[in-house]
């Protein structure tokens, strides 16, 4: 599995507009994920959010995971963006106020904490050398389902226990006059 | 048209997932609703998700398990929203604002 950054694709061919494909769904994810954080309304981020999550979908069949895409955009972009736009519609108040914060230092200072996060973790992944071992299987959907039920069977129960109580402490928590 | 090529390098997704996760903590840092924060840490979320699949695509013995991981992630993550937003509705049904500076009022 060497990188094989020195081949080049022609354009006109399969691989080539795979490329294409991939420009488009980088461009995607990044352009999406900005409008996430830099719009005064909270729906337009939302709609950002979602456009972000497509453009990762679209990064996983990449990665020869069409099975994850289909979960991301099944259970971020159908489930969690939705119930971030409903509690915006239960929550928000009806005039938006500005997103903008009051401190004057905080969108510069947070802007250099994230680049210099970003450019720390771009320069490790450049310098370091991943070490690249065999492929034991495929990973294929199949292969997935089985280990979900012998080897990870253990996690598989205790994330189901997980999502059981989060929908009932979300139930408790937000029941009328359950706060006084 | 090296550029073409770049889909099959795990450098790209690496920087992809740092710029994802970036943009989160950009988000985190400035954002002043309790819900744009969510949306936040959702991003960082994708690109800790990212990170994992590119490593289980390119360097990891078995494919499987990075999927199954990234399952993991998205499992907590909706566990994680429907309890934050929940707090979030009760939030604003007692202080009647989820920005975050209002909400500074601590009860035993």
């Amino acid at each position: 599995m060497n990188p094989s950054i020195s081949t080049s694709p022609a354009l006109f061919t399969v691989d080539g507009l795979a490329g294409v494909v991939f420009l488009i769904m980088i461009a995607i994810t990044i352009i999406g994920g900005i409008i996430a954080c830099n719009t005064e309304r909270l729906v337009r981020s939302v709609a950002g959010l979602i456009v972000c999550f497509v453009g990762v979908a679209g990064l996983y069949f990449f990665l020869n995971s069409p099975f994850v895409a289909m979960m991301q955009i099944l259970i971020y972009v159908g489930a969690v963006a939705v119930t971030i736009a409903f509690a915006i519609m239960l929550a928000a108040p009806e005039e938006n106020k500005k997103l903008v914060a009051s401190n004057p230092l905080i969108g510069p200072l947070g802007f250099g904490t994230a680049a210099l996060l970003t450019t720390g973790l771009a320069v490790l992944a450049f310098k370091t050398e991943w070490p690249v071992m065999e492929k034991i299987n495929d990973g294929s959907v199949k292969l997935i389902g089985l280990q979900l039920l012998t080897e990870y069977s253990m996690v598989f129960e205790l994330i189901s226990i997980v999502l059981l109580i989060a929908i009932l402490g979300a139930l408790v928590i937000a029941r009328e006059g359950g706060e006084s | 048209m090296v550029v073409l090529g770049l889909y099959n390098n795990l450098n790209t997704f690496l920087i992809i997932g740092a710029l994802l996760f970036g943009i989160g903590i950009y988000g985190l840092v400035t954002r002043r609703t309790l819900i744009g924060m969510l949306i936040a840490a959702e991003l960082i979320l994708a690109g800790a998700s990212l990170n994992f699949m590119a490593f289980n695509r390119f360097t990891a013995p078995d494919p499987a398990a990075g999927q199954i991981f990234t399952l993991f992630i998205m499992a907590v993550a909706a566990a994680e929203a429907a309890i934050g937003l929940s707090i979030v509705i009760v939030v604003y049904r007692h202080f009647k604002s989820i920005d975050a500076e209002d909400t500074v009022q601590l009860k035993g």
